[in-house]
Order: structure tokens, then sequence, then C-alpha cells
């Protein structure tokens, strides 16, 4: 399986304590492809993005990206930062560096992390920043940026890394409403470019146009995944039915 | 009742001893800053075996007297190892501040390490950090703009604490004033004038501190929780 997927987890396993949040999840995404996972709160499609990179620890199950596979409970530290340097993240709380200018986050991991010098990694910021429409806040510190700036801001940081794989966990479940419009804009220009995604939503509308394909997770299984017209027009399991009525 | 003619007579007599106790002041400070980064950086990654012997090296310095500790040092320690028989007074008593006041800052800067949002630990794992860069370019950071108003505190604390350096035969600005009141028979004079002087000098950095309090406000932290 591993051998065809851009991406692939497979029997992932996590536990929190007594409590099992993931039951061996099988995933495979393809080069180019836009995954959605959707389903009610707390059926761990977050703990799902977060094992992939390794900001947890699954219990047991493989995690591959490329040519890189990797056990996700015996993983060595050197295999963890690989992993890392392969994927990209968005968090709902967008969590940018409080202490770094919107430019200095994009070019942050570009300096640090891949040894770009400064100049080209600004270069790389500025112009990134343009292209978002958001050049004259470069020099802006998070705490006066607008929320919808600061997640465009979190999805440039991504972009500007370049990752085979890029992890979006509820990209606009923090945004007041008069925000989400603009994310969800940028997010659609960065699955029209071609970059491998999964995105964790509650934004049905962004999952049906946007997505390549719809996994709807509950209770810490996949329970149906598809091609989005199929899922919303045609769930096959009742449980995928009474969510989707509730959501729509 | 007061000589106010030996007190104006005496302030240049005490001025000169100044830069000594400023300059021990700010070694000390720097001593004592690196070590607590070391060590609240330590503690915090719970680094096996050094975060034990981290917990033991805070808890005796914070918990035995800095007096019962520059002893230790100065007079003690030359019995147990040769080579701390050239220790001068001035050596000693910076050793003894530096790590005395290292152990305070170290619980202080962890604090402020620990109160950094936990999404920036995480952000910067997610772009590919290791350990030491996210310490380094993100959390350290900003724990320090939360630690700097403290730190001033600790300044001061080290500034007065560098007069019982005059126990261990430093001649420095208290140790001065001493040697003045012993000859003069002037000791509330000379207390005074010294007294003055710290005052002020405390004073100063009391600004200091309120005008970096204020800055810290205006470029507040700010999006570390949504």
């Amino acid at each position: 399986m591993s051998g065809r997927c851009g991406a692939s987890l497979a029997g992932l396993t996590k536990r929190f304590g007594e409590t099992t949040v993931l039951r061996g999840i099988d995933l495979c995404v393809e080069p180019g492809e836009c995954v959605a996972v959707i389903g009610p709160s707390g059926t761990g499609k977050s703990t799902l993005l977060r094992c992939w990179n390794f900001l947890e620890r699954a219990q047991a199950g493989r995690v591959q990206i490329g040519d890189l596979s990797v056990d996700a409970a015996a993983a060595t530290r050197a295999e963890v930062l690989a992993m890392r340097r392969r994927t990209s993240f968005v968090f709902q709380s967008y969590a940018l560096f409080a202490n770094k200018t919107a430019r200095q986050n994009i070019a942050e991991g570009l300096t640090v992390v891949r040894g770009m010098p400064q100049a080209q990694a600004d270069a790389r910021a500025m112009s990134i920043l343009r292209d978002i429409g958001l050049a004259d806040r470069a020099d802006a510190y998070p705490s006066n940026l607008s929320g919808g700036q600061q997640q465009r801001i979190g999805i440039a940081r991504a972009m500007a890394l370049d990752a085979d794989l890029m992890l979006l966990d509820e990209p606009t479940s923090a945004l007041d409403p008069e925000w989400v419009g603009e994310v969800l804009a940028l997010m659609r220009r960065v699955a029209e470019a071609g970059q491998t995604m999964v995105v964790v939503t509650h934004e049905m509308q962004f999952a049906r146009e946007i997505a390549n394909r719809v996994v709807f997770m509950d209770g810490g299984v996949i329970v149906e995944e598809g091609p989005p017209e199929r899922i919303f027009s045609d769930p096959t399991d009742p449980r995928t039915r009474a969510f989707l009525q509730r959501v729509l | 009742m007061i000589d106010l003619d030996y007190m104006a007579g005496l302030v240049p007599v005490i001025l000169r001893f100044v830069p000594l106790t400023f300059g021990m002041a700010v070694g000390s400070m720097i001593g004592a800053l690196v070590l607590a980064a070391v060590l609240a950086v330590i503690r915090v990654l719970r680094i096996p075996v050094a975060h034990q012997a981290a917990g033991v090296f805070i808890s005796f310095f914070r918990g035995t007297p800095l007096l019962v500790q520059l002893f230790l040092f100065y007079y003690g320690l030359p019995q147990a190892i040769p080579a701390f028989v050239a220790i001068d007074g001035v050596t000693a008593a910076m050793l003894g501040l530096t790590l005395h006041f290292a152990a305070y800052m170290a619980e202080s800067l962890r604090g402020a390490i620990l109160g950094v949002a936990r999404d920036q630990w995480e952000a910067a794992r997610a772009v590919g950090m290791t350990e030491g860069q996210t310490m380094r370019r993100i959390i350290l950071p900003q724990a320090a703009r939360v630690f700097a108003p403290t730190m001033v505190n600790y300044f001061v604390d080290i500034l007065k604490s560098t007069s019982l350096a005059f126990t261990l035969g430093v001649t420095e600005m208290m140790g001065a004033a001493q040697k003045e009141a012993a000859g003069s028979f002037r000791y509330l004079e000379s207390f005074l004038v010294v007294a003055i002087i710290y005052w002020i000098m405390v004073e100063v950095l009391s600004r200091v501190q309120a005008w970096l309090e204020r800055r810290t406000e205006r470029r507040a932290t700010g999006g570390t929780r949504a």
C-alpha cells in the first residue's frame, strides 16, 4: 500500500490513558490530493493529524511520507525530525510565533531548519506575502493582526516550507465568521496549486467543493470515505447519514 | 547631634567604592543569569540526572543563608580544596552571589518558560525545529520578555547583597563606611551616608524597571492563546 501512496497511515492506534482515540486507522493520500476529514467532535480527527507529524505519539501503527516510513510507536528522535520536516502544519489557534513578525514567521523555518540564507528566506517570505495580499503587514507582530490575517500567515508559513504533506487542523474553527471566507479562499488556492494536503474541517462547503476525497470518522475509526459527490449525496453508512443531516 | 559636615565629607569617600560594588553586582548578575538559564532549561526539558542534580543545587542555595554560603566559600573551602586558598574576598563574594541568585532566578525563569503557550512549542516542532532550536529561537525570547522586569528586582537584591562582602574583608561601600566609622566613632553618619547611596542607586534602578514594564506592555506578546 505504501508503495503507491504519497503519504499514508497504517494501523494507527492512539490512546490517552484509558481512552482509545484512534482504533487502527488506515489512510492513503495520493500525491497532489486534497483529503477532507470530517466527523463529530472528539472522534480523533485532530489526533490523527497530530500523530502524522509526531506532535502526539501513537501506540501502534506506521506513518509514511514518500520514501520515509517509520514505526509510529518506536520512531527515533531523528525519524521524528525527518517526518516533521516532510510536513507542514496549520493550527486551529494559528500558533504564530508571538516573538516574530509576519515575515519572520514565514522565514523562520527556512533559515533555521532549511539553512537558507537570511536574505533569500526574507525574499521568499515577502513574495508569499505579496501573493496572499498581506505584504503591507510584513512587519506586524501577531498580536496586531486580525484572526483572519494570522491564519493566512499561518498557512503562508506552511506554504513556504513546500512540504510533501500539508496538515491543516480545523483552520477556520477559531475564526470569527467574517474572516472564514478569506482563509478558505487561500486554502482553495493551495489545493489547486497541487499541494498534497489533509484537512480536518467543519466547513462542509470546503469538503464538498475543494477536496478530492472526503473521509468520515466516528469513534476513532474511518467509517466511510469517497469522492465528495458520493459522500454528500449518497452516504452508505447510517452514521455518516446522521452526521450529515445534523450539519447540512 | 548629626554632623552634617562630616557626612558631606564622607560622600566622596564612599562614592569611590561605587564602581567596585556595582562591578561585583553586574559580574554576579551575568554569571547568575547564564547559570539560571542553563538550570531552568535542564529543569523544563527534564534532562535525566542533570534534572535531579539541578534540583538539589537549587534547593541547597535557596535553603541556606547567603552569609553562610559566603563563609563556606571563603573560609571553609580552602581547607578542603587547596586551590581555594588563593581565593580573594571579591572572587569568593561574586562566586557566592552568582550561585545563590542563580538558584532563585532559575526557578522564576522556569516559571516564565512554562508560561509560554503550548502551541508555541508545537508550532516550532511542526516546522521541523529541534528541541534546542525551539528553546533558543521561540521559547526563551518569549520567556525573557516576561522575565525582564523581575530581572531588575534580582539585580537590586544582588546589589544590596554585595554589602555582605565586607564580612570577607572586602572594602566595598559598606566596608569603607565601616572603616570610616571605626576611626571617627561617627557610626550614625557613616552608615546613614552608605544607606542613602544604596537607596539612590536602587531608586534609579526602579525607574529603569518601571520603564521596562511599560515597554513590555506596549509590545505585548499577544496571540499566545487565541
